[in-house]
């Protein structure tokens, strides 16, 4: 064979290789999710959404009390750090070079890569610890923390896409500033803002790590943010390392459920950042 | 949001000038709302920074520095160490990176140099789905599903090709090191190869036309001109997972087995940083206990914190502007 027919050879042999990489990348995928449906779904039933937990042992009994509470927890997370995010990305995308932006935008990224554990201590030390009980309040300003960097990365990035020409023609018309900035650039992508922050959202609904001693979790349904409140992702780890049969199935059918939620909520966020698409060159 | 100021262009003649002068009272409301939102967000690392520092003091005091290299873990004598939670948390760390680097890499290189344009999108949309898993389902699947099976195949399969490795060799366990390492490579895969990939697309399409020109075969192109173009990127992807895998918590706690010894082997259960603060943090009652956690989460911050610095310093060299940095987070 020719020294360019072995070349041809070995560039078609990595080729392939490449494309064997896609393959193992992509199984754990389809094996996860195969698993969680074949797994989780036979213990779904209306008893599942609508019920609290049985007593350790018996059968029945459902996670109500854990949809309830991770929707507080997050809905709260949300109120507290989506207007802080998205405030905070509007300001770097408007005052691009002011020191200010300069440093929020490294601290965003700084936080970005905080483990969320580390912000559960935090969390802890800073709430539960000076108000010496758990609470579900606790565990939503843990996860707020974890989505205000995420949304103001986001938030700017997007006013950015809007053009020029666009805030150009709003201040020439002698529209003030803030009306400029808050009627014309972040109305005109707000498709994109909310991309964002359902992508934020999708994050902390899943995470686990900082409610573990912030709201630490519950068998009840507690529907005060001053108690310890229970979370669907807490639910699938408890239930998960717990020694029961009945839990581990419980376990799966939650965890269904949950990636249902976060997988949802990024679909969501993908369709609303395609509605915004006009501004991307 | 701040719509309750006065309306200054649409009222009477003389507000409009002011209005132009960029001094109405709506722009001067408008930018202090921001500035104290964007403030908020430096305040809350420095107070996080503060907090870790206050609630670690006790055992700061107590052990100071040693505390990084002695191994004992006894909440009844408090004493306490972290060595065997750093080489833990490195340890499967590297497992991890040694897994889905070269596999991350064979994606982000198809998928950029190789892939039919119809299918590149929907290829890095799917495993873009993988990074969206949160972690405790991870470890859920970890731990009734991928560990049995390393357990009773890869596991001892691997001893016997590599046993004579001291890492590969003693008794064999279910959670474990290798098994956190597995899980953590599937994690952390991709982020590394999100970014890898923008790295790689940031590489001027000169480079390779240049090297095809050349005579270069598809593959000599990439390895020729487009891998070194783009080397500081990739090695920036390279180190953002590090970062992540360094941090991840639940899906490790689940697999690893928890145990606080130095893990002499893979096969052996081991013990993280960020598992001990997850496992021990809410029982812990004794005040140096839950210092000597806190002192751990300050270590894991500050690691995270250098590690992903350097990562951004590398990413931006190559990808300076393309977002690419924050876009994997």
């Amino acid at each position: 064979m020719s020294a360019l027919g072995r070349r041809r050879v070995r560039s078609g042999i990595m080729t392939g290789l490449t494309v064997l990489a896609v393959v193992v990348a992509v199984a754990p995928l389809l094996f996860i999710l195969g698993d969680l449906v074949a797994k989780g779904i036979g213990n779904l039933s209306p008893a599942f959404f609508t019920r609290l937990p049985a007593p350790a042992g018996e059968t029945g009994g459902g996670v109500a009390h854990a949809i309830v509470g991770t929707l507080l927890m997050v809905g709260t997370a949300c109120l507290i750090g989506l207007p802080v995010g998205i405030l905070a990305g509007i300001y770097c995308a408007e005052y691009r070079d002011s020191r200010l932006a300069w440093a929020v935008r490294f601290v965003a990224d700084v936080l970005n890569g905080t483990p969320s554990i580390v912000v559960g201590v935090f969390a802890w030390t800073w709430i539960v610890a000076s108000q010496q009980h758990f609470s579900g309040f606790a565990g939503s300003v843990a996860l707020a923390i974890l989505m205000v960097p995420m949304v103001t990365r986001t938030t700017e990035e997007m006013v950015l896409l809007v053009p020029h020409s666009l805030r150009e023609a709003a201040l020439a018309l002698g529209y003030p500033r803030w009306r400029t900035s808050l009627l014309i650039v972040a109305r005109t992508n707000a498709p994109g803002i909310v991309t964002g922050a359902l992508l934020a959202v999708a994050r902390v609904a899943g995470e686990t790590a900082p409610l573990l001693f912030t709201a630490l979790g519950s068998q009840y349904m507690v529907t005060s943010l001053r108690e310890p409140m229970a979370a669907l992702p807490l639910t699938v780890y408890t239930y998960a390392t717990g020694p029961y049969e009945e839990w581990h199935r419980y376990a799966w059918a939650a965890a269904l459920v949950l990636i249902l939620v976060v997988f949802a909520l990024s679909l969501g966020a993908r369709l609303a950042l395609r509605r915004s698409s006009a501004f991307r060159g | 949001m701040t719509a309750v100021t006065p309306d200054v262009t649409e009222s009477s003649a003389p507000a409009r000038p002011r209005a132009l002068a960029g001094r109405s009272w709506g722009d001067l409301v408008f930018r202090g709302v921001l500035t104290l939102a964007a403030a908020t967000v430096p305040v809350l690392l420095g107070f996080l920074v503060v907090e870790l520092w206050v609630g670690s003091a006790a055992a700061r005091d107590q052990f100071g520095l040693s505390f990084l290299v002695r191994s004992a873990w006894d909440p009844v004598a408090g004493d306490y160490g972290a060595l065997p939670l750093i080489a833990g948390t490195l340890l499967t760390s590297l497992v991890a990176l040694v897994i889905a680097v070269p596999l991350s890499l064979g994606v982000a290189i198809y998928l950029t140099e190789f892939a039919p344009q119809v299918v590149r999108q929907p290829i890095a949309f799917v495993i873009g789905l993988l990074a969206a898993i949160p972690s405790v389902v991870y470890g859920l699947w970890g731990i009734f599903v991928l560990t049995p099976i390393l357990r009773t195949s890869v596991f001892p399969l691997l001893q016997k090709t590599l046993g004579f490795l001291p890492l590969f060799s003693g008794p064999i366990y279910g959670p474990s090191v290798l098994a956190a390492g597995v899980i953590l490579a599937i994690m952390v895969m991709p982020y590394i190869m999100s970014v890898s990939r923008e790295v790689l697309l940031a590489v001027p399409a000169s480079q390779r036309e240049a090297a095809l020109a050349l005579g270069a075969t598809r593959w000599e192109a990439v390895v020729t001109a487009v891998l070194p173009y783009g080397m500081s990127g990739i090695l920036g992807a390279v180190i953002l997972g590090l970062g992540r895998a360094l941090g991840e918590t639940m899906a490790v706690t689940m697999l690893i087995g928890n145990r606080h010894e130095l893990a002499s082997s893979l096969f052996a259960p081991g013990y993280t940083m960020a598992a001990v603060i997850a496992n021990e943090f809410a029982e812990a009652v004794a005040d140096l206990h839950i210092s000597a956690l806190t002192y751990t989460a300050l270590t894991l911050f500050a690691v995270t914190v250098l590690v992903n610095a350097g990562a951004r310093l590398l990413i931006w060299r190559v990808a300076r502007g393309s977002g690419a940095g924050s876009k994997a987070l």
